[in-house]
């Protein structure tokens, strides 16, 4: 995979996104995700109403992929059920393993397409699915609780 | 070019562009001379068979690999005597094995262990576990802001409470050479005994550990041009003896009753099961030409080679050492960051360009928060590295920011 095809503009602008990056009031759930080979250590936190994720935000550091993949992942779920995040969650990771490979389904994905080929650089793909790992387990205890 | 490149296959594989590799990751594992494979494959050919163990020649033949690259262990490091040396399968599983023998010396709850907050993990996690179990306290020597151990936490930590020390002589993080002599010689005077995980530093320099006086001392083959696969244990015989063994079974045993068992004398006693005699075959070849090449002069090849990178690299914008950015006390271990561009994607972009280097926490998370960054770069050079690779290094690193936006620098 040539560095061009890794450092699009999509992923470096979102990379670089301060959009989520700020923590929420009382927000209903709070789930550490950490990389434990390289150090990455991020924060998601989710306001939910009524079903509903209103406001997600991503906290802590990480490089450009995992930073990129978090606020994609961010800005996709938001509005959205948590039944429709948890969906959204396992067709990332589905794309990344490719278990799924079928263009329509993943085009719910959007921006996250970007990430479609980091499985061709198996260096990188625990950096792009951190974030989404986080998510899922965030969705879990949401359940439970 | 290093005159010792071509003894090295791997480094000799060129890329779909046509390009030598730059592996600049041999504070991780270090590349392995023709001569070291070599004796690899002649022990499987030759000689291959269980060590201690057969009424035959073969099996004697394994014996004399196995007991020589022990000789030749003890002669490398200045160990009094080679029973001295156990081998291991990992630097790690030997500073496991000193940190078993804990209860020779935590007696009391309160006791102390002393450790430095630059420790990587594996001289640090099985000392959080032996304080937990014997309700021994864990106080850290903390570095200053370059990683330099200074002598006054040295003083001020190491006391009467303190039962042992574990220290690196080495960082795996910033290079940084401990003062581990004095660490040593305070330790003592305390009544401590001193763990010293040499893993960064026999591969660097020369190493007494008669002179140094230190208590164990723990190292992997595969940092020092050897397999991996096989760590060594120096301990001083009088605490080998009383030491508990780490495995039991195989051809660690004396007698064997239905009920009870008495142990073989030290190293057997601690290597139970089959040991790694291809790997240790491996790491005699790889002390051979370590020695044919001189670790005085090793040593003062890599001092130039390292004084070329921070030259180079404080040339790039935008970086900066984490660590010692001068030549005192040091090894060619060079942390740094890059500002705006995460490790991992430095690494990245470098290896594009054919270069490895290691990025992240470097297994030393304490030593990071107390650094105070969450990652860091890390180039690391051996004795086949030349002014080229830095060439190339520092050339990559001029253009890492353009990658991420940061438009030409």
């Amino acid at each position: 995979m040539e560095l061009n095809e890794l450092y699009t503009e999509v992923i470096t602008q979102y990379s670089r996104s301060q959009k989520h990056r700020h923590p929420l009031d009382n927000p209903d759930i709070k789930v550490q995700g950490v990389n434990p080979s390289c150090g990455d250590d991020i924060s998601l936190e989710l306001k939910v109403n009524g079903g509903t994720i209103k406001n997600a935000a991503i906290l802590g550091s990480g490089c450009a992929i995992s930073m990129a993949s978090a606020a994609i992942m961010a800005d996709l779920i938001e509005g959205k059920s948590t039944a429709e995040a948890e969906r959204l969650a396992a067709l990332f990771l589905g794309m990344i393993r490719k278990t799924v490979t079928e263009e329509n389904e993943l085009e719910e994905l959007e921006d996250a397409l970007a990430f479609q080929n980091i499985s061709n650089m198996p260096a990188r793909v625990k950096c792009a699915v951190l974030a989404w790992h986080t998510l899922e387990e965030a969705l879990k205890k949401l359940k439970v609780s | 070019m290093s005159r010792y490149l071509k003894d090295f296959p791997l480094l000799q594989q060129v890329d779909k562009k046509g390009r030598l590799p730059v592996y600049l990751d041999n504070a991780a594992t270090t590349q392995k001379p023709q001569a070291v494979i070599d004796a690899v494959a002649s022990y499987y050919k030759v000689s291959n068979a269980n060590p201690h163990r057969g009424a035959y020649d073969l099996s004697v033949e394994a014996t004399k690999v196995l007991e020589s690259a022990r000789e030749k262990v003890k002669a490398f490091i200045g160990a009094g005597k080679a029973e001295e040396i156990v081998f291991t399968k990992s630097a790690t599983e030997s500073l496991n094995l000193a940190a078993k023998s804990c209860g020779m010396f935590l007696k009391e709850a309160g006791d102390e262990i002393v450790l430095a907050v630059s420790e990587h993990h594996s001289n640090l996690v099985p000392w959080q576990i032996a304080a937990q179990v014997r309700q021994a306290r864990l106080t850290y020597m903390y570095t200053d802001e370059s990683g330099r151990l200074p002598y006054e936490e040295i003083k001020s930590k190491i006391s009467e409470r303190t039962k042992l020390v574990a220290v690196a002589h080495a960082s795996n993080v910033t290079g940084s050479v401990n003062p581990i002599e004095q660490v040593i010689e305070r330790a003592h005077k305390a009544g401590a005994a001193v763990v010293v995980d040499g893993t960064q530093s026999i591969p660097h320099m020369a190493v007494d550990v008669a002179l140094l006086d230190a208590d164990f001392y723990a190292f992997s083959a595969h940092k020092m041009l050897g397999p991996m696969g096989v760590g060594v244990l120096y301990a001083k015989e009088k605490f080998l003896l009383d030491m508990p063994p780490l495995l039991y079974g195989g051809d660690m045993i004396e007698y064997v009753e239905e009920q009870s068992s008495t142990f073989a004398f030290p190293p057997q006693k601690f290597e139970g099961g089959t040991q790694n005699v291809g790997g240790v075959a491996g790491l005699s070849a790889a002390i051979d030409y370590l020695n044919s090449v001189g670790m005085n002069e090793l040593q003062a090849a890599e001092v130039e080679l390292t004084a070329y990178m921070l030259e180079r690299l404080h040339e790039v914008p935008h970086l900066k050492i984490v660590g010692p950015d001068c030549l005192d006390d040091r090894t060619g271990v060079v942390s740094f960051v890059l500002e705006g561009v995460h490790p991992h994607d430095v690494a990245t972009i470098l290896n594009a360009d054919g270069i490895a280097i290691r990025s992240g926490h470097h297994c030393a998370q304490p030593f990071m928060r107390h650094l105070g960054v969450q990652s860091t770069c890390r180039a690391s050079l051996y004795l086949y590295n030349t002014k080229e690779d830095i060439d190339r290094l520092a050339d990559s690193l001029k253009g890492a920011r353009r990658w991420l936006g940061y438009g030409t620098e």
